[in-house]
């Protein structure tokens, strides 16, 4: 195993080519929303939520990863790190994304509209927490919150590249468990904002931690994607097929996490049988949606379970970068579920969905070379990469 | 007793580093009878000491699924065919209620069942001990050093080589470990009669214990919805009253529902002059007369008052019914004579029900007015 011994060996630019792609798809992705914003702006709004909702996802769920190894004081992740750190920096543009759903509310969300809040008593109940001024307030809080503290985590990280001080990993264990029920309650907050006072009426306690497992997945996935991506072509230093292998298993806990999620909340609604509960999912089970229900259980469980349950198949790079864009969509398939059925009552699907997806690939690409310009790709004054680099089971 | 016979030569390591290349060397020098032993799990062991796959994990997947498909298939026959019950409203096959259930058992036949087959497989079951339990060398694994110990059965086994390549390789405290002389001797100790009934002992004592102290000493209700009320029982002792008696007396005048007192005990003459029936002879008064006449009077009148008995003369033969007198009594001096009694016959009054006599008088009636029926009746 090759250990860095200087600071600049591993800084390493992508080809021009990946940040000319990333751009071309940024644009793209951007126009084909301002078009659809044009055609429909009511529809890209929904997008616009299922866009945020995923950007959300990668990003804090990557300040979430960065937090998690330091408080659990893991090693195998180390020298992969930084790519969760990279992913972190997308926090930073969560406004940029939300921007065009505030000046379109109206269009999405039932509680913003004054008079029927005042003809509605369980609305007027809740108005004093669904109120426009307290939602863009949330959202400025939860983006300093995010933003602080992958400010702090990362620039404690990249400190330590240079001065080696193994006293910067102990601040950033303090920061962890700081951060870790901070995290809790803002990534909660961010789905009863976001996704659930989509319909204001129902309600379900167990939806922050549904919408958490999809975003330790998507994190998780997304990283898994790009490591092994640099890892082929030769950015990162060797890696052991057990460091692998821990990316694959830590995914198919979440794999699990998320189907026990889903089916707790499942289950608590259907057995209570309240209608006021049951309408969100009888929704869901009705003209046309039960397929795209049937769909997620398949594409977001099934399937990933059984491709990632044997012990070989969690160190087949192949398989495991395969998986990782497999669940990236399906986690995009579940925001769909969880957001469209609100903007129509059959199923419908149209080109504006590809809108954001386009955009946020060329974001992360673009976001990624920029990163990789400016810092070392392997956190070369970890005290624990050394350990890290020779992982094994 | 047999002789001291060696099982294999340890040496003790002081880091995990050392043990894994320990463990590479030794793989190396072709020895294949050896094993590590270490105080946790050290991470990459399995790749220095070349080990396959485990084969626990295929056991795993069949004991899982066994437990999942027998607890679905239980949980169905109990809600589809043994005792099919409604809930909530719920389907009789309501799968969705069937998940946690078949998802615990799932784990737990798995977990059990594996460290069932993990006792089988590697530990040899009916073999209660090991050689290198109870060692010099096995306490200081279990405390602070890492350990290699090569068997004497190893096809490259020379005691003198290798303690030189244990030494070579950097191994501390080389010292041969000897077959227990005790199983030696005893072959398998699992069924040793000693073994088990010391075993046997443990679970009667430990049964018998828990048996004393959740059951007997520290017995608590699991739960106690109605079983117990704060409520008086019939015959039981109450602290609310000075006498300690919780069955009260009634009131002085309370008349139980549905059973006024008898005005006229012992006045036969004033009942029929002034009781009246107070039913009318309709069509079903007149039936429930008939059927009530039949199951209580017919035995010892005849089944239509004749005075024919059916006892045969196991109890005094009663007049007939159809005579001048009873025919001309009132209906308030039959009334008296069913409550209270006459001569040998004996009181009804706790038998048949005040409507019930009334019935039957009425019934009574009908009887003797066939018996002395009219011209004119049959027009």
């Amino acid at each position: 195993m090759s250990i860095p011994v200087s600071a600049e060996g591993w800084r390493k630019e992508l080809p021009a080519s990946v940040t000319r792609l990333g751009w071309i798809l940024l644009i793209a992705g951007v126009a084909i929303a301002a078009l659809g914003y044009i055609v429909d702006a009511r529809r890209m709004a929904f997008d616009n939520v299922i866009g945020y909702l995923f950007l959300a996802s990668v990003a804090a769920g990557s300040v979430f990863l960065v937090a998690l190894e330091y408080i659990g004081g893991a090693v195998w992740s180390v020298p992969t790190r930084r790519v969760n750190e990279f992913l972190g920096g997308l926090v930073l543009l969560l406004p940029l994304i939300a921007l065009p759903m505030f000046f379109h509310l109206h269009d999405v969300y039932h509680w913003t509209h004054e008079e029927v809040v005042a003809a509605d008593k369980l609305l007027a109940g809740k108005s004093p927490y669904l109120d426009v001024n307290f939602f863009v307030l949330r959202f400025v809080l939860i983006f300093i919150i995010w933003s602080l503290f992958h400010f702090l985590f990362t620039r404690n990280s990249t400190k330590q590249d240079t001065t080696k001080d193994p006293k910067l990993t102990t601040i950033n264990i303090r920061l962890a468990a700081v951060f870790m029920p901070v995290f809790a309650i803002s990534l909660t907050l961010t789905a009863v904002d976001w996704a659930m006072s989509l319909e204001p009426h129902w309600s379900s306690t167990i939806f922050g931690v549904y919408y958490f497992s999809g975003t330790v997945l998507a994190a998780l996935s997304a990283a898994t994607y790009i490591i092994i991506k640099l890892h082929e072509s030769g950015y990162l230093p060797k890696l052991q097929r057990d460091s692998f292998y821990s990316l694959g298993a830590l995914m198919f806990a979440f794999i699990n996490f998320w189907a026990y999620i889903a089916f707790s909340q499942f289950l608590l609604i259907w057995y209570a049988d309240l209608p006021e509960e049951t309408v969100w999912f009888m929704s869901r089970w009705k003209n046309g949606w039960e397929y795209v229900s049937i769909l997620l259980i398949v594409v977001h469980f099934a399937i990933p379970y059984f491709a990632l349950l044997t012990q070989d198949s969690k160190m087949d790079l192949k398989r495991l970068k395969l998986m990782a864009i497999w669940i990236l969509f399906a986690h995009l398939l579940d925001l769909y579920w969880l957001v469209m059925p609100t903007y129509s009552e059959s199923v419908s699907f149209s080109w504006t969905e590809f809108a954001f997806p386009i955009l946020l690939v060329g974001l992360v690409m673009v976001v990624l070379s920029f990163k990789m310009r400016r810092n070392n790709l392997v956190p070369v004054g970890d005290p624990k990469l050394t350990r890290g680099l020779s992982f094994r089971l | 007793m047999k002789e001291k016979q060696q099982f294999s030569l340890t040496a003790l390591f002081d880091t995990p580093d050392e043990i894994i290349r320990a463990a590479h060397e030794t793989r190396s020098a072709g020895y294949t009878r050896y094993d590590v032993h270490t105080p946790y799990p050290v991470h990459g062991m399995d790749k220095a000491m070349g080990l396959r796959q485990s084969r626990l994990g295929i056991f795993v997947l069949i004991f899982g699924l066994f437990g999942a498909v027998s607890s679905v298939l239980f949980m169905t026959w109990v809600t589809l065919v043994d005792y099919p019950l409604v809930i909530g409203g719920k389907p009789f096959w309501s799968w969705p209620a069937f998940v946690p259930v078949a998802f615990e058992i799932t784990v737990l036949m798995a977990s059990v069942l594996l460290v069932v087959t993990m006792i089988v497989l590697y530990f040899k079951f009916p073999n209660i001990s090991h050689p290198l339990h109870d060692t010099p060398y096995m306490k200081r694994i279990s405390s602070d050093k890492f350990g290699i110990s090569i068997q004497v059965d190893d096809p490259k086994f020379n005691e003198r080589e290798v303690r030189e390549f244990l030494y070579k390789i950097g191994g501390k405290e080389i010292t041969p470990v000897y077959f227990d002389l005790e199983d030696l001797d005893h072959g398998q100790t699992m069924f040793d009669p000693k073994f088990l009934g010391v075993l046997a002992l443990t679970a009667i004592l430990v049964s018998g214990a828990t048996y004393a102290v959740f059951n007997q000493l520290m017995f608590m209700e699991p739960f106690s919805w109605m079983s117990t009320q704060a409520k008086q029982k019939a015959q039981r002792p109450s602290d609310l009253f000075k006498d300690g008696i919780g069955m009260r007396p009634p009131v002085e005048g309370t008349v139980a529902r549905g059973f006024l007192p008898y005005l006229f005990k012992g006045k036969p003459d004033e009942a029929g002059k002034n009781l009246v029936n107070p039913l009318f002879a309709t069509k079903e008064v007149i039936e429930r007369g008939k059927a009530t006449y039949l199951t209580y009077c017919s035995p010892c009148h005849g089944n239509f008052a004749r005075g024919d008995s059916r006892l045969r003369g196991q109890f005094p033969n009663p007049p007939t019914l159809h005579s001048d007198k009873v025919r001309n009594w009132p209906d308030g001096s039959i009334y008296h004579v069913i409550t209270e009694g006459q001569n040998v016959m004996p009181a009804y009054a706790s038998q048949i029900s005040r409507d019930d006599r009334w019935a039957i008088i009425h019934y009574l009636r009908v009887l003797q007015r066939a018996h002395n029926a009219k011209e004119s009746d049959l027009k």
